[in-house]
């Protein structure tokens, strides 16, 4: 007997950043167990199940760590480096961007923007409230 | 069968090492030959006494064919699992289960890196490694490989616990003292804490003092059943347990920046060992950033979740501390070639045989190596013993 889903018709990494590319952040649920599911998988990684849906996240979060990789000026300066917690209840990587690196604090209320970049978009975070 | 019935049933009998340092003039597999060489020779047996290998390498994907070539050896028993750094910890269990069933007589755990020295680059490396180990959702965020993994979950447990730079910098200033006493450590100039503290920033809030050594090196020990070890030369260090856990390969997929799998891999290693924290007499713990034998101390039991940076302060850590841990100053000050899980096996079994002059730590019986690998992904916990512990 046949268990699985007939499945989708691309791998979800393929489908993330095809969303991405078109300005649209994308998240997964499970609609086994009910939990989000970040980065993009093909199973649930807290029950097994293969079926997966997208959904749009409000984009807000918190950031749960930050680091600050020193770089010198004329490489182009320091940056940052984040894990944002989704209200969601998934963590990604990103960086936290309208702030100085140094600046970024455990705790702040971020926001999830895409943005459009030569060789393909990419999520960064803003401070909620801050400029966008 | 329980893994208990496995305990103190293999013993390492031989080490060796070659090429600390920089190995100029050496590929990585001739320094590796020559430490495996030199554990045979060490453990009284010739190189076609091994039937068993467990080798592992940061680049090569097949490096378990050419090494058994190199050593002109046929082994019944082949293992090159690669768990990063935790690899030559992590290879104990295997090599016991196959010394038990007989599938081989005498295993050779071996590493070797000319990582320092090779005119292939970190940077080219990484760049290589974009395409063969894809991270598609950290990448593109450029993280420094692996440091700034180990920066955020540093700056967690700072928040989280209180944690402060001046019980990083212990560590380091710790494992400096321990390398002054110990010849073969490659960083051994004194240093101070305000000197640590004030050395440059890497990835916040991590220094350059805060991170291992980028050196050359290759190790190697020898494992064989308890009954043949107590007809070799050396005294026997028996492993009365081991195990290895896996919760994630990226930073951003760990539950909790402050846990890692060593609170798994400990409770297992030391179910099976049948002993108590408190009877261990010394600590090797992989420290590649200081912030490991924080999180380390705190996931094996030695001290509650949190209080690792305490724990670390006040000189414990240091020679003449109450709790002596990674006595050859560690891979932040005696040897990191790229993997160092090798080097902190082979300290605990010259501890345990006493062979460590300066840094002796005094009737040293119980051991425990904590070996850790990527970027806080894989742990491995090994609890080895004298003769008195079995």
């Amino acid at each position: 007997m046949n268990q699985t889903s007939p499945g989708p018709q691309t791998g979800a990494d393929l489908h993330y950043q095809q969303a991405l590319a078109q300005g649209q952040f994308l998240i997964q649920r499970c609609g086994a167990c009910s939990h989000a599911v970040f980065y993009p998988r093909m199973i649930c990684p807290h029950c097994g199940s293969d079926k997966l849906a997208w959904e749009a996240p409000s984009g807000r979060g918190t950031v749960y760590s930050t680091t600050v990789v020193r770089r010198k000026p004329e490489a182009g300066g320091d940056y940052n480096v984040a894990l944002i917690d989704l209200e969601e209840g998934v963590r990604l990587m990103s960086r936290v961007d309208d702030v100085a690196p140094d600046a970024v604090r455990i705790g702040m209320a971020v926001q999830a923007k895409v943005l459009a970049r030569e060789g393909g978009s990419l999520l960064v975070f803003v401070a909620q409230g801050g400029r966008a | 069968m329980n893994l208990k019935d496995l305990r103190g049933t293999a013993a390492i009998v031989g080490v060796g090492h070659a090429g600390l340092g920089q190995a100029n003039g050496f590929t990585e597999m001739e320094i590796l030959v020559q430490a495996a060489h030199r554990a045979v020779a060490d453990a009284g047996l010739t190189m076609q006494d091994i039937d068993g290998i467990c080798t592992a390498s940061v680049a090569a994907t097949m490096w378990s064919m050419p090494v058994i070539e190199h050593l002109g050896i046929r082994p019944t028993f082949i293992d090159s699992t690669m768990l990063g750094g935790s690899s030559f910890v992590a290879h104990l269990m295997p090599a016991i289960h196959a010394l038990a069933t007989g599938q081989c007589n005498a295993v050779l755990v071996c590493y070797g890196s000319t990582q320092r020295t090779s005119t292939l680059s970190r940077a080219e490396i990484g760049r290589v490694r974009k395409n063969f180990d894809p991270q598609p959702y950290e990448t593109p965020y450029d993280p420094l490989s692996p440091l700034s993994s180990y920066a955020l979950a540093a700056a967690r447990h700072m928040h989280q616990y209180g944690t402060k730079r001046e019980q990083l910098a212990e560590v380091a200033l710790a494992a400096s003292k321990w390398a002054q006493l110990n010849p073969e450590a490659q960083r051994r100039n004194p240093i101070t804490l305000d000197e640590i503290l004030a050395s440059p920033m890497v990835s916040d809030p991590l220094t350059v003092r805060d991170c291992c050594l980028v050196t050359d090196g290759a190790g190697a020990y020898v494992l064989v059943r308890a009954d043949r070890a107590r007809q070799l030369p050396n005294k026997p260090v028996y492993v009365l347990g081991n195990a290895t856990a896996v919760w994630n390969r990226q930073v951003s997929s760990m539950h909790d920046l402050t846990i890692t799998a060593a609170e798994e891999s400990g409770r297992r290693a030391f179910d099976m060992a049948g002993v108590k924290r408190s009877d261990i007499d010394v600590v090797e713990l992989y420290d590649a950033f200081t912030i490991n034998p924080i999180l380390f101390l705190e996931d094996l039991g030695f001290c509650e979740k949190g209080e690792g940076g305490a724990f670390v302060s006040g000189g414990r850590i240091a020679p003449g501390g109450d709790f002596p841990m990674n006595t050859n100053g560690g891979g932040l000050c005696c040897v990191h070639p790229g993997m160092y899980g090798i080097f902190i096996t082979i300290e605990a079994v010259r501890q345990l045989r006493g062979d460590c002059g300066e840094r002796q730590v005094k009737d040293a019986q119980l051991a425990l190596v904590h070996g850790n690998g990527g970027t806080l992904s894989s742990q491995s916990t090994a609890i080895l013993g004298t003769a008195d512990t079995l």
